[in-house]
């Protein structure tokens, strides 16, 4: 009962064929035929960790591999960069900004270093999220392409932090925004990019019956009663208190059981209260499991989200909301809160239930316990939603699109 | 076996989704933004719509219905614009025409639902098209049949759904080859029938293979 951890360059194009057919990949190929040998740089903060690493740790080895000279280069600051670029992280969400004024010179200073020491002389440049936005600065005579991507929701910045960074974007030739609810209003053309997931990564690729049954016994859950689940960070965004009190509603119908499981207790303060609290309200009910996994689970969280009879999101506040895409990829019915790129993925009653509430969250739940049949069919559309938009395979294919589109426009 | 004179040509087209700075809140502002709104936007939200959603059949397939059903919920004119059939226009200027006036008329009708606040903005946004030659091409109906066969859901779409604006006419690439390539009015005919709203794009390729492998028979 084990599974083997494989590498990511292990992972070649041709691998996808099984999940998205030979004529995508065909097609993808066709693409690129177009764009051989081009040059395109991707620029981000960090190598490891993070959702963005995670995506173009795939992504470029594929980008790659289909011809396109492709370099991934990563910035490097120290502490109080780091400290700065978070408060601006923060803030761009909405979030009160209250560092010293001297704070956006580091800001600059750690960007003019990095351009000095990066080449950027590629015919596409992609710069991911603000850290280094201003590396436009090295753009010499509007050569090449340069796009800014965006990976955070920019609706409504603090205005401090925007008006600070909104004359670098305005430079780009454009911005890739993952929903149109993300999107601030610019002169610049703003393009959707959905984020996507990996089929055969660790997190989502088929696993053998026998280690999703041996993760289950491993945790001593249950395997022949219902199994709800919601995998997310310990955070009040979250909302596990909300979800524990849903389930409480469901349990009085069905013998159910309830999975919260995630990480982000350990290193983070405010996750571990979050934590002792979903613990108090849970208190005395054995069929309660909270799993604080640590960051290299990503086969036993595979594993759950499989087990799983329904997947939970009930999130106040949401990113695009990947962990809803996993679970959809995997078939699972879905009962997510309307908010983030939730309802980009959860088509009411169509890939998913949206709820806007406790009592919302939990009636959905014993619908689609008492309709077995029209929870599966809400799994098969959402399994088919996530593949027609939301594989990696579609992230390359817009990547090249964009590229293909950008030197049509010269 | 008929050899047509000219081959067809496949070709596939790939889509970049371009996020305008026009947005609606309210059905009134739907309405106005109808008549200001590109081309290439009353396209994205119509037949490219078609395609992204191509797998749910029971729901409305173009964006502007299913904002009026689930934003403003208003499941009437929901209706009525979702029962435009996108099969019967060979431009988009007439689309949007239609597509206007019956939210316009409705505004009209009932002002008060018109001012109402949605749940959800609409956003415009527009297509932009990269089409592609595959490199693959068809002299006889067999070889057609062959290639349909391992035909992308992309391509197809091209070909059937989108092709109608390029060719300005009520009808679809393959249609139009089996006719004026082969001489098969009747197999032409029968493929244009196929209806996309009721299919997924798969379910609707099978059927042209059906009607291909019928016609290859006989």
């Amino acid at each position: 009962m084990t599974e083997t951890r494989r590498e990511p360059h292990t992972i070649h194009l041709e691998d996808y064929i099984p999940v998205v057919g030979t004529p995508e990949i065909q097609e993808l190929h066709a693409l690129a035929a177009l764009l051989k040998g081009r040059t395109v740089q991707m620029v981000n903060s960090t190598s490891v960790g993070g959702g963005v690493a995670e995506i173009l740790s795939r992504l470029v080895p594929l980008l790659k591999e289909l011809g396109i000279n492709i370099r991934w280069d990563v910035i490097t600051g120290g502490n109080d960069f780091f400290e700065i670029t978070k408060a601006f992280h923060n803030a761009l969400h909405g979030a009160p900004f209250d560092k010293s004024p001297d704070c956006f010179d580091i800001f600059l200073d750690y960007n003019e270093q990095n351009r000095v020491r990066l080449q950027t002389d590629s015919e596409f440049t992609v710069i991911h999220d603000p850290q280094p936005v201003a590396l436009i600065n090295g753009r010499s005579n509007r050569a090449g392409h340069w796009i800014w991507r965006c990976h955070i929701d920019l609706s409504q910045p603090n205005p401090k932090v925007w008006n600070f960074l909104e004359p670098y974007v305005l430079r780009y030739d454009g911005a890739l925004f993952s929903s149109p609810d993300f999107t601030h209003q610019l002169p610049i053309p703003q393009y959707l990019f959905y984020p996507s997931i990996d089929p055969l990564s660790e997190k989502n690729r088929e696993l053998e019956p026998e280690f999703i049954r041996g993760v289950l016994d491993r945790f001593e859950i249950d395997r022949k009663r219902p199994i709800l689940t919601q995998i997310s960070r310990f955070d009040r965004l979250k909302d596990p208190v909300g979800v524990v009190e849903a389930y409480k509603i469901v349990k009085r119908y069905f013998d159910c059981q309830l999975v919260l499981a995630g990480g982000g207790a350990a290193d983070d303060p405010e996750g571990g209260k979050v934590l002792d609290e979903v613990r108090e309200v849970s208190a005395g009910d054995p069929d309660i499991f909270i799993l604080d996994l640590p960051p290299w689970s990503a086969l036993e969280i595979n594993a759950l989200q499989r087990a799983s009879t329904i997947v939970i999101q009930k999130s106040l506040r949401e990113g695009f909301g990947l962990t809803v895409t996993e679970a959809l990829w995997k078939r699972k019915p879905v009962v997510a809160s309307a908010v983030g790129g939730i309802p980009i993925q959860v088509i009411h009653k169509q890939t998913g239930m949206l709820v806007h509430s406790v009592e919302g969250t939990a009636y959905q739940l014993r619908y689609l316990l008492s309709n077995p049949s029209f929870a599966s069919r809400l799994g098969q559309l959402g399994h088919k939603h996530v593949r027609e938009q939301l594989l990696i395979t579609s992230a390359l294919r817009n990547y090249m699109t964009l590229f293909m589109h950008s030197i049509r426009q010269g | 076996m008929i050899r047509a004179q000219q081959p067809f040509q496949f070709a596939t087209a790939s889509y970049l989704t371009c996020i305008c700075n026009q947005r609606a809140t309210r059905l009134a502002e739907l309405s106005k933004g109808l008549g200001e709104c590109s081309e290439a936007s009353i396209f994205y939200h119509t037949f490219h719509s078609l395609r992204r959603h191509h797998f749910l059949t029971e729901g409305f397939s173009d964006d502007f219905a299913q904002w009026i059903m689930a934003g403003c919920n208003l499941p009437e004119l929901a209706e009525q614009l979702a029962a435009l059939d996108l099969r019967e226009y060979a431009n988009l200027e007439d689309l949007r025409k239609d597509l206007r006036s019956l939210v316009a008329d409705y505004c009209q009708a009932f002002p008060e639902r018109a001012q109402q606040k949605a749940f959800e903005p609409f956003y415009f946004s527009e297509a932009i098209e990269v089409s592609l030659p595959l490199g693959l091409e068809a002299q006889t109906l067999e070889d057609f049949g062959k290639i349909l066969e391992t035909l992308s859901n992309a391509s197809f779409h091209y070909h059937f759904v989108t092709s109608r604006l390029r060719l300005h006419l009520r009808s679809n690439d393959f249609s139009l080859w089996f006719s004026t390539g082969l001489g098969l009015d009747d197999l032409a005919q029968r493929a244009n029938r196929i209806d996309i709203y009721t299919n997924t794009l798969e379910a609707a390729c099978q059927q042209l293979l059906h009607l291909v492998s019928q016609e290859i028979g006989s």
